[in-house]
């Protein structure tokens, strides 16, 4: 690996660059200082966190440790869905519902990369499973988050087309389909514009990662495609689960639109 | 009126139907005392009362669109036994307000209809018409119109003629007679108007303090 090694100084340097931004939004009373500082000083606290987390786990590679950590990042990828909802379901659905689908889809999709397409050995190989899974489960969540926002918010604006469908004899299914293509439409339109932009407009940050440290470019972007389909597909499905569960549980037995199941989340 | 065949919204004779009487069977909802009563084929109860005192949840609870105790009966044939929207579609419910989910008016009937729309004062342009440019009082009619067309069984109207004028009133109320006699079908009628009560209905409850009671016409 010919990668130059960054040091403390190289760090602080770029810090500074934030810091005179922090002082210019003070100045410009922008409200953003506080909370930018706050988010640098986050984003440098939790890397170092994962640094050190993969340092270990590379070094002690077994299943359980692997599990252990696709888990935590899973259960905070769902609470992270569930805030960023103004409307939500209430008790364990508003937690369970993002939770679920990303987990079905993200791990489906990750594992059938590790061992269909990668074929690391062992499969779960951290090195991999990892970072792939990281990938899958960032993008799946602002998928998942995007569809669930635009599902209860649309069902909420909309109740009385919906109960007017219902009482002229529509199913459920019928009376909400277009609000539910609607929210799996807003899920995936992100990912499918980052495919059309991707090597054009941007250079997705896995494959200059790769570049940077001395991969070739060729590898790197034989990587990033398949990268981009993983997510697509699991971005997809994750998407269509949660938006058919989630206006399946807008109904009860008797297809009555029960909005008294979403609660006000945190507005925005 | 010329339905001699009884062809306002289908002929009632190929449809091979019995005759139904709505019943509730100590349907209750939320503050209501449980309310019991029956509206006969073809007879027109109307409901009146205070604001707010939840004349339209009861039409909403029949309909079974929120969430109820007891039950209500068509014919022999329970709520709480049928599919939900084959109990919605015979019980036909008119909300108050009229909702539209696409741009052309045609879109939301499900059969071509031609009936009716002449009697209500519609070309048979309006199929054709946008949403977007139809007055409160033309997507009220229309409202009834894409009802009717269902051919429901039962009639629950939330004041079907309160955005119209007196014209309109009339025409409506004239339709939705011709289809109770036609049909047989039982009619709850929710009105805030005692001549138009007089003019339509043969009996009439009151709803004050969660309590329904019959009144004087």
């Amino acid at each position: 690996m010919n990668v130059i090694p960054l040091t403390s100084l190289d760090l602080i340097l770029a810090a500074g660059l934030v810091a005179v931004l922090a002082v210019l939004s003070l100045m410009m009373q922008l409200g953003l200082a506080g909370r930018l500082v706050i988010a640098a000083v986050r984003t440098t606290v939790q890397l170092m966190l994962i640094g050190m987390v993969l340092n270990s786990l590379f070094a002690n590679v077994h299943l359980v440790w692997v599990t252990l950590l696709a888990i935590v990042m899973l259960l905070v990828a769902g609470r992270e869905v569930m805030a960023r909802q103004q409307r939500r379901f209430g008790g364990l659905w508003g937690y369970g519902l993002g939770t679920l689908s990303m987990f079905v889809s993200a791990f489906a999709t990750t594992i059938f990369a590790l061992l269909v397409i990668v074929s690391t050995d062992p499969w779960y190989e951290p090195q991999y499973a990892i970072p792939l899974l990281g990938m899958m489960l960032g993008n799946t969540m602002n998928g998942v988050a995007l569809a669930l926002d635009r599902l209860t918010t649309n069902a909420w604006q909309q109740r009385g087309v919906i109960e007017a469908r219902l009482a002229l004899g529509h199913e459920w299914r019928v009376a909400m389909g277009d609000i539910t293509r609607e929210s799996v439409r807003v899920g995936m339109i992100p990912i499918i514009n980052a495919m059309a932009a991707a090597g054009i407009v941007s250079l997705p940050g896995m494959m200059t990662g790769q570049i940077l440290s001395g991969t070739p470019p060729m590898e790197a972007v034989k990587y990033q495609i398949l990268i981009m389909f993983m997510i697509t597909a699991g971005t997809g499905f994750a998407t269509m689960a949660a938006s058919w569960i989630g206006a399946r549980h807008l109904f009860d037995e008797r297809s009555r639109l029960r909005l008294d199941r979403l609660i006000q989340g945190r507005s925005k | 009126m010329g339905y001699l065949n009884g062809t306002l919204f289908g002929d009632i004779r190929i449809r091979n139907r019995s005759l139904s009487t709505l019943r509730l069977i100590e349907l209750a909802v939320l503050e209501l005392q449980p309310v019991s009563f029956s509206i006969q084929p073809g007879e027109c109860v109307c409901l009146s009362g205070p604001s707010g005192a939840g004349k339209s949840m009861l039409l909403r609870a029949i309909a079974d669109l929120i969430p109820h105790d007891g039950d209500a009966q068509l014919d022999d044939q329970k709520c709480s036994e049928m599919i939900p929207s084959q109990w919605r579609r015979r019980v036909g419910y008119l909300p108050a307000e009229s909702h539209w989910w696409s741009d052309r008016v045609g879109d939301h009937f499900l059969e071509p209809a031609d009936e009716g729309f002449e009697q209500l004062g519609f070309s048979s342009q309006v199929m054709d018409w946008q949403i977007s440019r139809l007055s409160t009082g033309e997507k009220q009619r229309l409202a009834l119109l894409r009802l009717l067309t269902n051919q429901p069984d039962a009639l629950l109207l939330d004041e079907p003629t309160a955005s119209l004028d007196a014209v309109n009133v009339r025409s409506v109320e004239a339709m939705i007679r011709d289809y109770q006699q036609i049909h047989s079908a039982p009619v709850l009628w929710i009105s805030h108007d005692p001549e138009q009560a007089q003019r339509v209905a043969n009996r009439r409850y009151e709803l004050k303090a969660g309590v329904v009671q019959e009144v004087n016409l």
